[in-house]
């Protein structure tokens, strides 16, 4: 009797947390954690920073193991993903080429409104960056006359054509009515580290990438493409109060593959919702110069990219996608 | 130099610490056991025991994820030399001659040799980075996309020898690997190229572990079978305290290829984005290269399993100097020691030798430790390892197919993988029987996408001229000595038949 009783009890308590349980949607393998571009780039630095967060906050009862796929400005990322389709357990740190790479490549057959938009974690800015050892070099209007004499030896890194940097170097391109040389490395780290090393004369990396140079005296700021002066560049003047109209900013959004279950991407959202409120999150915002003042998600962050891809099809016609593949 | 010992001496008070002691030893188990299983690699431990680290301090958590990344170098060579399957990519070049050496019954030379070389790479490479860390990092930078081109001819021309006399044939498998190597997307213009009946899953490429456990894992595997028509089984071994003596007494057949293995490495790990990988492979076509016995390796030679070994665990310790002096990782484990020290506050960079001594040197003590207590593990676990051999080879050979399906398929997560890498254990049984040898071609797609790309971007900066290859001091001594190495056989083989036919 008692062995009924307890039976029925337990099979009761079942059905009461057999709901939630369902609702609870939780990985059950380890979750990939796709980087479009290489190590030590800015996406790299967050979705590192991120996945240990996730294991130091406890937040998934499976690990994310970052996996970077930087192979053609993010198509290898973009198509892997597009392939996963249905797939729970894969999400990915993207940047703009998550935007233009679909663009110029149209062969890809990657159509990023068809992911799953999960948050938008912060957005990034850039600036222009020259070697210290340039002492020639000390603002806006040296930089231009310098590359002005220098023609097609000068030399600018980027993470690879159709990148947003590359997208930033050609609107520069026009604005100052010069050519450059643009070579691709794997990574904004590479990129940061070339600079350093002088084996290329400028870049527009991010805050994270040239953060630790610049601290030690390596690398210099000209410019930066933002709206008003970021806290952590108090003398860096922005292009806009010298006149020139370039603002431009780096989406650091995860998504996930197309079709993920609404339980998964609730799950996620939850999860990235989290750790952006998170102290760590918000200093290493600070830190870094990103902007990160609201979590976007949902039908909000699904517009957000639609409008981007727009906006970044007319910058591409604008300033002619040959300027940017280099072709 | 009294700064760096008073700083040394505290870095290994602080490695003696009963829960950074306890650390370095659980680290080195871990990575023992990732190391050897196909599949598992340093980067998958390192990712996976990350969370571990959040529950004790930084200095701590890196000692335990390094010591792990050391103790993965060494496991790798295990699997390669009983099974014949390499368990991680950085242990490739070991099975060349590890392999052989366990079928003739010396699996526990080589199992010694791994762990004596591993131990010298390991040593050598941390005395330099605690002497020199901050200029190498100033070298480091001098390295631009010319010197890695130049740097990359000179490990193809390695294994231009690499292939025994015939050079065409190995010419040939070289190419082959290039060619598997540019399937998937063009690394500068983003195109997909070379997608194979127009499969999408080609997009992804042909790693290059599909390829090394396809050609090492089935394809002897089907040689062996064919070879010995399934009858024998390895030679057991038995280990005795004089067997270990003699095997001590042998250290002096390797101990020149160890020296270089230790230099060679070191070096190639302190240039971001090489790792350990690369330097295994550069090593073993080096020692080959100028060994007074070159027909000899592929066959069985101790100079082949100790050359490797001490290059990737020289290339593991150098990798962390990028990391720490620039904040740029040398290898994939490297990025997640990366991510790990972000968490725990800490910013790589030109300024942390300043800002955290403690962390660095408490790192830099750790090694040392480390890499004792990791020989002195293999070595004890030695009559362990060697215990699989026993095993009949009609048990052996499932399992060794089973583990290389289930390598593959860990580590890429496709299925389309695991037919490729069957699919390629056929080309390289059938390349075997026709005497083609097969090391080229692991070299190829290693470092194709890396030589394929620092050339690219070279040309561009330089505007197409190819003079830019000579025109730099580093790159022009890589170009110079990669032309004599490749030339070096081809003089080897004229004076010896001019001596064959004057003795004749």
């Amino acid at each position: 009797m008692t062995f009924v009783k307890t039976l029925s009890v337990s099979a009761l308590a079942l059905a009461v947390t057999a709901p939630a349980a369902f609702a609870e949607w939780q990985p059950r393998k380890p979750v990939e954690f796709i980087i479009m571009a290489g190590t030590g780039g800015g996406a790299d630095q967050i979705a590192r920073l991120l996945q240990g967060l996730i294991e130091k906050k406890d937040l998934s009862p499976r690990p994310f193991i970052p996996i970077n796929k930087p192979g053609g400005s993010g198509a290898e990322a973009l198509r892997y993903l597009q392939d996963k389709e249905g797939d729970n357990h894969t999400v990915m740190m993207t940047l703009n080429s998550f935007y233009t790479t679909p663009i110029i490549q149209e062969d890809l057959g990657v159509d990023v409104t068809t992911f799953t938009p999960i948050g938008l974690m912060a957005m990034d800015t850039f600036l222009l960056w020259v070697n210290t050892d340039r002492e020639d070099i000390t603002d806006l209007d040296s930089y231009v006359e310098a590359v002005k004499g220098a023609g097609l030896d000068w030399k600018v890194g980027g993470t690879g054509s159709g990148q947003e940097d590359s997208v930033l170097t050609a609107m520069m391109e026009a604005a100052f009515d010069y050519d450059v040389t643009y070579i691709p490395f794997p990574g904004g780290g590479t990129v940061a580290k070339n600079l350093v090393g002088n084996q290329i004369d400028s870049t527009v990396n991010n805050p994270a990438e040239q953060m630790e140079f610049f601290r030690a005296g390596n690398s210099k700021p000209l410019v930066q493409f933002t709206d008003v002066r970021m806290p952590a560049f108090p003398d860096t003047p922005t292009a806009k109060e010298l006149g020139v109209d370039i603002e431009y900013y780096m989406q650091r959004s995860v998504n996930g593959p197309p079709g993920m279950d609404p339980e998964a991407v609730e799950f996620y959202v939850n999860l990235f919702g989290e750790l952006f409120a998170s102290q760590e999150w918000q200093d290493f915002c600070t830190s870094d110069g990103l902007t990160c003042d609201n979590f976007m998600k949902g039908a909000d962050l699904a517009s957000f990219h639609s409008d981007n891809v727009v906006a970044h099809k007319a910058l591409i016609e604008q300033v002619g996608a040959s300027s940017i593949t280099g072709e | 130099m009294e700064t760096i010992l008073v700083s040394l001496g505290g870095g290994l008070m602080q490695a003696f610490e009963p829960l950074n002691f306890f650390m370095i030893v659980a680290g080195c188990l871990a990575g023992l056991f990732v190391g050897c299983m196909p599949g598992l690699g340093s980067v998958n431990g390192v990712a996976i025991l990350l969370p571990i680290t959040f529950l004790v301090p930084p200095t701590a958590a890196i000692i335990f994820l390094a010591a792990l990344y050391y103790g993965a170098m060494y496991g790798g060579a295990i699997s390669s030399i009983t099974l014949g399957i390499p368990g991680a990519s950085t242990a490739v070049a070991t099975v060349f001659d590890g392999r052989p050496m366990a079928q003739q019954g010396k699996a526990d030379k080589a199992l010694m040799a791994a762990a004596i070389a591993s131990f010298i790479g390991g040593t050598v490479s941390i005395i330099l980075f605690t002497l020199f860390a901050p200029p190498l990092a100033i070298f480091a930078l001098k390295f631009g996309p010319q010197e890695e081109f130049a740097l990359m001819l000179l490990a193809f021309a390695t294994f231009i020898g690499l292939g025994g006399d015939d050079i065409p044939k190995t010419i040939f498998s070289i190419l082959l690997g290039l060619v598997m190597a540019a399937v998937g997307f063009d690394i500068i213009s983003g195109q997909p190229r070379m997608i194979f009946f127009d499969m999408v899953e080609f997009q992804r490429g042909i790693g290059f572990l599909v390829l090394a456990i396809g050609i090492y894992g089935i394809g002897e595997m089907l040689w062996t079978l064919e070879s010995t028509k399934g009858q024998i089984q390895m030679h057991k071994v038995s280990m005795t305290w004089a067997r270990m003596k003699e095997n001590f007494g042998e250290i002096k057949l390797y101990i020149n290829s160890t020296w270089l293995g230790s230099f060679l490495g070191f070096f190639v790990g302190t240039l971001p984005a090489a790792g350990a990988t690369p330097a295994a492979l550069m090593s073993y076509g080096l020692s080959k290269t100028f060994s007074k016995d070159p027909d000899s390796y592929g066959k069985g030679n101790v100079a082949g399993v100790a050359a490797p070994e001490a290059a990737n665990n020289a290339a593991s310790t150098g990798s962390m100097l990028p990391m720490i002096t620039l904040g740029i990782p040398g290898s994939p484990t490297t990025a997640i020691l990366l991510g790990g020290m972000i968490i725990w506050g800490l910013r790589p960079g030109p300024l942390l030798f300043q800002e955290s001594p403690e962390f660095v040197w408490g790192l830099i003590g750790s090694m040392y430790v480390a890499n004792v207590v990791t020989v002195l593990l293999n070595l004890a676990l030695i009559p362990v390892f060697i215990r699989v051999l026993a095993m009949p080879f009609t048990l052996l050979t499932p399992i060794i197919f089973v583990l290389c399906v289930l390598g593959v398929f860990a580590t890429t997560d496709r299925m389309f993988d695991t037919w490729i890498m069957l699919f390629i254990g056929v080309v390289g049984y059938l390349m075997r029987k026709l005497n083609y040898p097969v090391a080229p071609a692991v070299l190829a797609i290693v470092l194709g996408p890396l030589a394929e790309r620092s050339m690219r971007q070279s040309l561009i900066s330089s505007q197409g001229d190819v003079t830019t290859f000579i025109t730099r001091p580093i790159s022009l001594t890589c170009v110079l000595l990669a032309v004599l190495l490749i030339s070096y056989p081809l003089i080897q083989k004229v004076v010896r038949k001019r001596k064959a036919a004057a003795a004749g």
